[in-house]
């Protein structure tokens, strides 16, 4: 028998999101639905150990938090009670505001989900209180579960997360899904606010953080649950592509001892090809949408392009090398150019790969970047100039603050002094 | 974590061949699947044909045996399955809770297991093993 608290912690994953937006397709106060919702939680956590868990958990977390908001409202209101014609319309208000909510816990719709999403990415908040409301509010992450994964104590996550919400009600930001061109804009902030969770997880170094890598999983879910609510939007799909073509690799991107193995020379055989097949369905689908140009779906179709080769020499490096010319059109960036160049010098050879690179040398937003010096021996020694590969693998050494990546290189630099 | 929901529906291991659920029972299942998929959590499911159309291959003493099916013996057999992605043991057995089973039905939880469970001497057996699927699964 599982515990019943764990037990409860899995309703609560499961039907927090609903809950909070049901009750804040009432009260128009995400912070305020929450608060309620996690009241119901509460009353769910008091009363479950001792009478069993109910028939139907969501109803009775429903009823719980409906009870609680009307309790609100009654103490919201007490103090102008002194005159009988407010105490009618607080009555009057409350059993308007009990049938609402009957009506909408009763029948969550999706679009109340959508809204909660969009609130919770809204770009009148920093990216990190974005992120933590989302982790919070849809993934129905406790507040230690999310400071455990970003690695920040769990006071500043809570004040994070308080200074949110207050800053979404104080902006009085609405509840309801942007049209038009508003859209646009605001599913760019829920991607960008998704893709950065993944990346959070995709980046962490060993199994034992394993609150950080089931980040990983926590932006799939929601990069799935994204494609179901807003079916139509092409990014949507090329970033869930994105994301499962790149989770695709985990278990092929450590060593045994938890060192990097760079793409190439990851053991393919690891790569989990059912997941693969779920990118390139997602990737698919963005392109039949008319989105193969996106900015994610552009990046999924370079995943797609390694995903798809057997062996490192089957990959298609001129079509990699077409996807990034088109990436970079969309959006230019020093480090797309710098992948750019790496994909030339396997296409053309490495003299046309470092005659790319050294194009991009006088970046200054490469400056102290140590990928550029290390993919620079790296062609260097390929074209069998070993000194100048040296002198460059050991300036990447020095720029790297990482320790897995310095390793890597050092391990480079010897395997070739031997 | 990945889960298996395996489905032993009653009585399906003597169901003749060409058994289908209603209509009322299949959409039923499909507002359940429609709410696995919706909370992100669905990663695969299938259902299966009844077992008098399979057949049991039966090892002994290093002999092959096949029986055709129904299987006399058997008192539950697999009817279909999910796989989900969950956080938790407990999360999945939530989901498995809310499916609409009929009276004496069984749906058993099982996790899925990841190559890193195994220990070094048994991943190294085992290299190559998702190769397996690797032909099928993509197409250029």
């Amino acid at each position: 028998m599982s515990n019943i608290h764990q037990t409860i912690e899995a309703v609560w994953k499961i039907e927090s999101t609903r809950l909070i937006a049901g009750i804040a397709r009432v009260t128009r106060d995400v912070g305020l639905a929450e608060e309620l919702a996690q009241d119901a939680l509460v009353a769910a956590l008091e009363q479950w150990p001792e009478e069993g868990i109910p028939e139907k958990p969501a109803a009775w977390l429903m009823t719980a938090a409906k009870r609680r908001a009307i309790d609100y409202l009654r103490r919201g209101q007490m103090l102008d009670q002194k005159h009988g014609e407010i105490a009618r319309e607080v009555e009057f208000q409350q059993q308007r505001l009990s049938e609402a909510l009957d009506i909408a816990l009763d029948q969550v719709i999706d679009d109340d989900v959508l809204r909660l999403i969009f609130t919770a990415c809204h770009p009148v908040l920093a990216i990190e209180g974005r992120v933590a409301l989302t982790l919070r509010l849809i993934c129905g992450l406790t507040t230690v579960e999310i400071a455990r994964a970003f690695l920040v104590p769990e006071k500043t996550l809570g004040q994070r997360i308080f200074r949110a919400k207050r800053t979404l009600s104080e902006a009085h930001v609405p509840f309801e899904t942007p049209r038009g061109d508003e859209l646009r804009r605001r599913v760019e902030s829920v991607l960008s606010v998704v893709y950065l969770i993944f990346n959070e997880g995709y980046t962490a170094t060993s199994g034992e953080e394993w609150m950080r890598v089931a980040l990983c999983d926590d932006a799939l879910r929601l990069g799935r649950i994204l494609v179901e609510l807003l079916p139509g939007e092409s990014e949507v799909h090329g970033l869930l592509a994105l994301m499962e073509l790149q989770a695709s690799r985990t278990a092929a991107r450590r060593g045994r001892d938890g060192q990097a193995i760079l793409l190439l020379e990851q053991d393919r055989s690891l790569w989990d090809y059912a997941q693969i097949r779920r990118g390139i369905t997602a990737l698919d689908q963005a392109k039949k949408l008319g989105g193969g140009a996106g900015n994610y779906a552009l990046q999924a179709a370079i995943a797609a392009c390694h995903a798809r080769a057997r062996t490192p020499q089957e990959t298609n490096w001129e079509q990699i090398v077409l996807l990034y010319d088109a990436l970079l059109q969309i959006s230019p960036s020093p480090i797309v150019a710098l992948n750019r160049a790496v994909a030339v010098g396997m296409e053309r050879g490495p003299a046309a790969g470092l005659a790319e690179l050294d194009t991009l040398s006088a970046e200054p937003a490469l400056a102290g970047y140590h990928l550029l010096p290390s993919i620079r021996g790296d062609l260097l020694l390929k074209l069998g100039r070993f000194t100048e590969a040296r002198e460059e693998i050991q300036r990447a050494i020095d720029m790297t603050q990482n320790s897995r990546e310095k390793e890597l290189l050092m391990d480079r630099l010897e395997r070739f002094s031997l | 974590m990945r889960f298996m929901m395996i489905v032993i529906p009653k009585g399906y291991e003597s169901a003749p061949p060409g058994t289908i659920p209603s209509a009322e029972a299949v959409a039923k299942m499909m507002e359940y699947n429609r709410s696995l998929q919706k909370a992100g959590v669905l990663l695969a499911l299938d259902g299966l044909l009844p077992p008098s159309t399979g057949a049991r291959i039966s090892y002994t003493g290093g002999k092959a045996t096949v029986t055709d099916g129904p299987f006399a013996e058997a008192k539950e057999v697999i009817g279909g399955y999910w796989i989900i992605q969950v956080r938790s043991r407990e999360e999945a057995i939530e989901w498995a809770r809310r499916a609409p089973m009929g009276n004496n039905e069984i749906i058993e939880v099982r996790q899925i297991q990841e190559m890193s469970d195994f220990p070094e001497d048994v991943q190294k057996a085992a290299e190559g093993f998702e190769n397996l699927t690797k032909t099928s699964a993509v197409k250029a």
